[in-house]
């Protein structure tokens, strides 16, 4: 079995009752990985590629409060934060999308798509960062679940 | 346009794209094989036909989101609809919150639930359904806000920890498919029939 990168981000007990629960979930388990995989991995990048990937995601980890799931991002070869393609009005673009849909998603409109697009960001590209916002904002929230009900006895 | 809705409703609506949805008769390989694990008996909706610009995620999201929200054991299925209610109506999802909260009346055929989830209210509830509601609102917020409490009162209303895991599933892929759906297009009131 591939290495689940959830499972590797929280100490589960081995026996323990969470442990029972993630195995009687093995298979979302393995299709949460597989989600990561398509969206941090992908075959087709598109245009946005893997480093900027990486650095998004630890970015959204950072917003969402999870400085060990960044941690993990960062090292995995995220585009580094003196690189000048922040500067891109397309990048500038993506970054103010990803702040907003991370943290305040109930406040996006379709002028912040229009300004996506404004900016030079293809169709493809928006679902592409849509998908890459959605996917760590998931998977941060069940690694936060997971963590209190380990934490709690 | 003046058919937008912006406030929480159980009743059904639709859902318009801000991005042009692919046309299935252009489609490459890949996005028909990724369309191929929708279901294939009704018509392939706008939102998923606007996924299918990126048929990696789409081919991968579609199996993970089924099985979380349909399958067997542990939570009900009432109460996974629950919980996605709650993390849509953080969200500001209208149109995921009128499909789910839709669902979850249908299934447990108890509206006031849902109205308290809609007006704040969930103090008022039974120790179960203020529990997942709680937890559900706590957890979708950024960053997640749910606590130690939250998982208190869950196992002692009765929940066991595979039901608490399946309710974080549920929480967690709504904080996922509200950032599709609400940035991405708007809930309209449905055509007349």
């Amino acid at each position: 079995m591939r290495p689940n990168v959830i499972e590797q981000l929280i100490d589960v007990a081995p026996g323990s009752p969470i442990a029972e629960a993630l195995a009687a979930r093995a298979a979302l388990m393995q299709a949460s990985q597989a989600n990561y995989d398509a969206v941090l991995t992908p075959q087709d990048p598109g245009g946005l590629p893997q480093p900027l990937r990486f650095a998004l995601a630890a970015r959204i980890a950072r917003l969402g409060g999870d400085a060990q799931l960044a941690a993990h991002y960062t090292a995995g070869g995220a585009l580094p934060e003196t690189d000048a393609s922040w500067q891109d009005a397309a990048t500038t673009a993506i970054l103010r999308h990803v702040d907003l849909i991370a943290t305040t998603p109930r406040d996006a409109t379709a002028a912040d798509v229009v300004a996506l697009q404004a900016a030079g960001v293809t169709t493809g590209d928006i679902v592409r960062l849509s998908q890459l916002i959605a996917f760590v904002s998931y998977q941060l929230r069940l690694i936060a679940g997971l963590r209190l009900m380990g934490a709690t006895p | 346009m003046n058919d937008v809705v912006h406030d929480f409703t159980a009743d059904p609506l639709a859902w318009r794209p801000y991005l042009t949805p692919v046309v299935l008769d252009d489609a490459t390989l890949a996005q028909r094989a990724a369309l191929q694990e929708t279901p294939s008996n009704t018509k392939i909706s706008d939102y998923v036909l606007v996924l299918a610009h990126d048929p990696e995620s789409l081919g991968q999201r579609t199996p993970l989101f089924n099985g979380i929200m349909y399958g067997r054991g542990g939570l009900s299925r009432a109460e996974r609809e629950l919980g996605a209610t709650a993390a849509s109506v953080v969200n500001r999802c209208i149109y995921c919150v009128s499909v789910h909260a839709g669902r979850y009346i249908g299934l447990a055929k108890q509206p006031d639930v849902i109205a308290a989830v809609f007006d704040g209210t969930e103090t008022a509830l039974g120790a179960r359904d203020q529990a997942i509601v709680g937890y559900a609102t706590r957890l979708a917020l950024n960053p997640p806000q749910a606590t130690g409490d939250d998982v208190r009162a869950l196992r002692a209303a009765g929940l066991s920890e595979l039901e608490i895991l399946d309710l974080t599933l549920s929480v967690a892929v709504f904080g996922w498919a509200n950032r599709l759906m609400h940035p991405l297009g708007e809930a309209i009131r449905p055509r007349e029939a």
